[in-house]
This record gives C-alpha cells, sequence and structure tokens, in this order.
C-alpha cells in the first residue's frame, strides 16, 4: 500500500502541484504563520487590535503600518492577525459540521440496503441541487444571522458535494477487486466493511478536510460580504469586508488585504489537500 | 468504427433492432425525467420545511419584520395573519397547498411586501438572467482560447496555465469584482461604477463571474485536452500536414469540451448564486439583491420561491444535458 514505485504515475508527478517544489513549501509556510497567528497573535502584531489613532485615519499601506489603517487608524495587518483566530474557527467548524453530514449520507448512501440507499441517494441529489450560497442563504434566512448560523449554514451549504464524493469513494472501494477477494473468501460484512471500505473511504476524508477548511472560509466571507456574518465589530476577516466596503471607494486596501488574505489561505490549503489526495493514490496503486 | 458496426447491423436486422433502440433510449430518457421530478418534489419539500422552521409564531413574526418591531401582537391582528397566509391549517394541509400552488406558478405572498412571491422575481429575474448567459459566452471564449494556448505545451507553459486555472477558479467573487471595480471603473474610467442596466454596465459584472467559471471549467478541460493531444487522430492528422493550431482548434478541442459540457447544470447555479454577491458589488438589479434583501428582512417566501426557482433551472439544465447525452452517444445504445 505505501510502496511509491514511481513508474505508476508519471503525469501526476509531472503536475506543478504535487512534485513538493515551491508551491507545496509556500502553502506550508503560509499555514505555519496563520496557525501562529491564531495561536499567539501578540507574537506576530504590530500594534494593538483596538488601538485608535483618529490622527492616521484611512492610510494607505506604508512602513509603520504594512497594510494601511481603517477609518478609525487601526492598524489593518494587526486586526488581520487578531481575526485569524475566529476566522479559522468557523471554517474548521463549518467543515466539521460538513464533514460530519457528508460522511452520514455518503456512508449510508454507500452501504445500506437497494431501498435505504435509494433514498438517501435522492436526498443528497435534492441537496445538491442548490448551489452552496443558496443552501447558507436558506438557513441564514431561517435562523437570522450569527457566527453560529455562519457555521451551520456554510457547513451544510457545504456537504452534499462532500457526501457525493464519499459515496464515490464507498462505492469504488466496493466494487474493486480486493473487496470481491474478500467475500470470495468467505469474510463477514461487518469485517470487510471495516478492514476495506473504511480505510479507503477515511484516507481521502483527509484531503477533502484540507480543501474545505479553505473553502468554508470563502464561503463565510462571502456571507459576510453581503452583510450576513459575524456584526463589524469583530475583526474577524469577513467582518472587515463587510466593514471595509462602506470607504472602497476612498481606501480600497479595506477589503483588498482582507481578501487577499482569505486567498492566500484558501489557495494554501487547496494546495495541500491536492497533494495529499495525489500522494494517497499514488500510495493506493 | 461505431458507425460501421452499427451500419452493419441495421443491415442484418435492421427494423427490429432499430425498434428496440428507439424503444431503449425513450426508456431512459423517461427514467431522467422521473429522476428529475423527483429531485424537484425534493427542493420544494426543503423549501416547505425551510418556511415552516421559522422560530417562533410565524404570524407575530410577519408582522413585527414588516412594522420592524419585536412586540407581542393581539389575538385579532394575529388572526387576519394567520387567515391571510393558511398558517392555522395542519401543517400537512399547508404542504399540499404549498406544492399545489407551484403546479399553478404560485410561490407564495411575500412576508413583507404583501405581493405574490411570482411578481416579484418576475420583475427582477431579466437583468439576472442577462448577466448569467453573457458569464456563461464569456466563460466558454476564455476557457477555450486559454486552454488551446497554454495546454499540452512545455512544462513551463503547461504548468503555468494550470497554475492560472487553479488560481482563478479559487478566486472569491466579492474579491475580483471590487479589484475590477478598484482598476475599470474608479481608476482608468473605463466602465460605470454603479452599472445599472446599461450594456458598458454588463461588462465587469459578467467579467467578475466569467473568470473563476473558465478557471474551473479550464481545469476539467485541460485534462481531456492532453489526453487527446497524444492520440492517433492526432498524430494522423498532424502527418496529413495539418499545423499545430489547426490540430487543436479542429480535431482535439472537439474530443475535451465534453466534462466542461457535462458542468453546464452547475454552472448555471454557481453563475446565478454568483450573481448574488456581484449585483451587490456593482450595486444592481436582479435576484440576487432581492434575494439579500429577503434573507436580511426573513421575507422567507421570497427566499425560498428564488432558491426552488434556481434549483429548478439546475435540474433542468442538468436534465437536457442527460437527455442530449443519451440521443447522441453510440456507447449508450447497449447500456440501455
Amino acid at each position: 500500500m505505501t510502496s511509491l514505485r514511481p513508474s505508476v504515475l508519471p503525469r501526476v508527478r509531472s503536475h506543478p502541484l504535487v512534485a513538493a517544489g515551491p508551491g507545496l513549501w509556500t502553502s506550508i509556510a503560509v499555514l505555519a504563520f496563520f496557525a501562529i497567528a491564531a495561536f499567539a497573535p501578540g507574537a506576530l502584531a504590530s500594534h494593538g487590535p483596538t488601538a485608535l489613532d483618529l490622527d492616521h485615519s484611512l492610510q494607505g499601506p506604508s512602513f509603520s503600518h504594512w497594510f494601511g489603517t481603517d477609518e478609525s487608524g487601526r492598524d489593518l495587518y494587526s486586526r488581520i492577525i487578531y481575526g485569524t483566530r475566529e476566522s479559522l474557527a468557523i471554517g474548521v467548524g463549518a467543515t466539521a459540521v460538513s464533514i460530519s453530514i457528508a460522511l452520514l449520507l455518503g456512508s449510508i448512501a454507500g452501504l445500506a440496503g437497494r431501498f435505504v440507499a435509494g433514498t438517501v441517494n435522492r436526498i443528497i441529489e435534492v441537496l445538491f441541487s442548490f448551489p452552496t450560497l443558496l443552501l447558507a442563504l436558506l438557513l441564514v434566512a431561517v435562523l437570522g444571522p450569527s457566527m453560529i448560523t455562519q457555521i451551520v449554514a456554510v457547513g451544510v451549504g457545504t456537504a452534499p458535494g462532500y457526501a457525493r464524493i464519499i459515496r464515490g469513494q464507498i462505492l469504488s472501494a466496493k466494487n474493486s477487486g480486493y473487496v470481491e477477494a474478500a467475500v470470495a473468501l468467505g469474510h463477514s460484512r461487518w469485517r470487510i466493511v471495516r478492514a476495506h471500505l473504511v480505510p479507503n473511504a477515511v484516507r481521502p476524508l483527509v484531503a477533502i478536510i484540507a480543501l474545505s477548511i479553505g473553502q468554508s472560509i470563502v464561503w463565510a466571507s462571502s456571507l459576510a460580504f453581503i452583510g450576513l456574518g459575524v456584526a463589524p465589530p469583530s475583526s474577524e476577516w469577513g467582518a472587515l469586508l463587510d466593514a471595509g466596503r462602506t470607504y472602497v471607494t476612498q481606501a480600497g486596501w479595506l477589503i483588498i488585504v482582507p481578501g487577499l488574505v482569505i486567498v492566500a489561505l484558501a489557495l494554501a490549503a487547496t494546495t495541500l489537500g491536492k497533494h495529499i489526495q495525489n500522494v494517497l493514490e499514488k500510495g493506493e496503486k | 468504427m461505431t458507425l460501421t458496426s452499427s451500419n452493419d447491423s441495421l443491415l442484418t436486422s435492421a427494423p427490429q433492432h432499430t425498434g428496440s433502440l428507439t424503444a431503449a433510449r425513450a426508456r431512459l430518457v423517461g427514467r431522467k425525467i422521473l429522476s428529475a421530478a423527483i429531485v424537484l418534489w425534493g427542493s420544494a419539500t426543503v423549501a416547505f420545511a425551510a418556511q415552516a422552521a421559522l422560530p417562533g409564531d410565524r404570524a407575530t413574526v410577519i408582522l413585527n419584520t414588516r412594522a420592524g418591531q419585536a412586540i407581542e401582537r393581539t389575538p385579532t391582528e394575529l388572526a387576519q395573519i394567520n387567515s391571510q397566509y393558511g398558517l392555522q391549517d395542519p401543517v400537512v394541509q399547508q404542504y399540499f397547498h404549498y406544492i399545489g400552488g407551484l403546479f399553478r406558478g404560485d410561490l407564495g405572498v411575500s412576508y413583507q411586501q404583501f405581493r405574490p412571491v411570482t411578481s416579484i422575481i418576475g420583475e427582477q429575474l431579466a437583468p439576472t438572467l442577462i448577466l448569467t448567459l453573457t458569464t456563461i459566452i464569456f466563460a466558454w471564449i476564455f476557457m477555450i482560447v486559454w486552454v488551446t494556448l497554454t495546454a499540452g505545451r512545455s512544462r513551463l507553459v503547461s504548468g503555468f496555465g494550470e497554475f492560472v486555472d487553479t488560481v482563478t477558479a479559487g478566486l472569491p467573487h466579492y474579491w475580483l469584482g471590487i479589484i475590477l471595480l478598484l482598476v475599470f471603473a474608479l481608476g482608468l474610467g473605463w466602465f460605470p461604477v454603479i452599472g445599472g442596466s446599461s450594456i458598458r454596465g454588463l461588462w465587469l459584472p459578467a467579467l467578475t463571474l466569467a473568470i473563476p467559471l473558465a478557471g474551473f471549467m479550464g481545469q476539467a478541460t485541460r485534462t481531456e485536452f492532453e489526453n487527446s493531444l497524444g492520440q492517433l487522430f492526432v498524430l494522423s492528422a498532424r502527418m496529413r500536414g495539418m499545423g499545430d493550431l489547426a490540430v487543436r482548434l479542429r480535431h482535439v478541442l472537439r474530443h475535451s469540451v465534453l466534462p466542461a459540457v457535462t458542468l453546464s447544470g452547475w454552472a448555471l447555479g454557481a453563475t446565478i448564486s454568483g450573481a448574488v454577491i456581484v449585483e451587490s458589488v456593482f450595486t444592481r438589479a436582479g435576484i440576487g439583491r432581492t434575494l439579500t434583501t429577503a434573507v436580511n428582512t426573513q421575507d422567507l417566501p421570497v427566499v425560498t420561491g428564488i432558491v426552488v426557482l434556481i434549483a429548478a433551472l439546475y435540474v433542468v439544465a442538468n436534465l437536457v444535458v442527460d437527455v442530449i447525452y443519451v440521443l447522441i452517444d453510440p456507447r449508450l445504445r447497449t447500456s440501455a
């Protein structure tokens, strides 16, 4: 399972995201930076997150304020650093919600008997017919905007897509030669599930989780951008976007920089996720 | 090859074979239509459940959202709302009333505006559909040009092409929209800052939606494109002395757009939901903005009406793609 024969997938190896090149290392560096920011923001920030300085409001990026200042003269860089924890919490929380739902629906659809699996399949298809953002908006409309709503809404919104992936993983494992062999050997149904299907469906989850955390932060920030996220006094990234909209014509950096940070984090998580996915695929062959 | 074999079979047992073939296809198409109908029914049920799940007494919520207050309501006030919206009926009856209404094109009455949801959506649908169609056309053009130019080139060029696909596919709409707005509307002054409904105001919103979509479709197309480049028909075309660009456009492209076509239904849904963000960035009218306002005021009939409509568009678009596949794909002749 772990023998990495180089000849197996020559095309994948030349894939720029797979070769552990600069892209992967940059991604890991970006993720490490935000991990530090989440746990010890004081170590990275140059100012306090709420330190007012009305003489220097709405200043562009400069040496003393790397990312500029907002309407109250607060340092944007430091606010982003202090907002990391909350933003990551939303991403991780939404991923937990999403993967739990996806795992439940996906494994029933992949493993249950014909009638139950068929019904659950239909449920997945119904949920999948709502685009992610719209399913999230539907939940926000019912629950009213708050941080918890944001987590649940993004989690539920992204779940159907992952449920389909997990179902696919289980079905392809179920139809594989080694499961056929196990059936032929007379192994019990439960043993086959435990020894073959669970490991093969769970391993890709690591990649999906990495992808999902990045994507969740992007979806959550989209909700925040249209004013349906965490309320502005917070320095959560989505809230920064929402607050920056008022000044977009005078101080574009108040949106561009938090947006760039979100893109950077999502891209780093996606790159890492795809790398894990490809390494796992190589291991399986 | 498929053509010859089917001709052979037509020659040997023509009438009988064609008959069963048509019947098999009809059955397959029928199954697809049935399953699309089930999904639609499911989406409508989700929409109804969302309305029923609104926390608190619904009549009170309706009166308070309208007045922007949070107070107790008198029984007379509540009774009027309850009878207007049929809220005193048992849930099952409300459900059948809702589903029955959908068949008559009735999506309920807005909590906020006292008007039928259908007419609210009807007024706002055209600008969003224009934006969506423009976006899809732009995205196809960008994707085809970019993939044709960069796929299967030197490692550096292909890698860069793929990198651009990955990055653009991940760009949040709000961010790209703001950048385009700042650069091309505020900076260069090429386009109006507030789009309105003019043609010139359509460019930036459509570009904002089309660039990530092109990146996404590009990822799917590129793999197929590079596989096709190694096929024998490409070699044979090159041996006939055909130029590289001509080979790519005439032969390779045709074989590699299928995955992107399959994504059409998804692309339609994704674009319309992206319109929610983009219409807000560019202060453009449309169902996206209507939806944002409705979510803010918890005007659930409007929210669910728009969401169900978009889900239905997605299902129908997918059905059309599926049915076209059944009709044109010779391999499905045997599997049916």
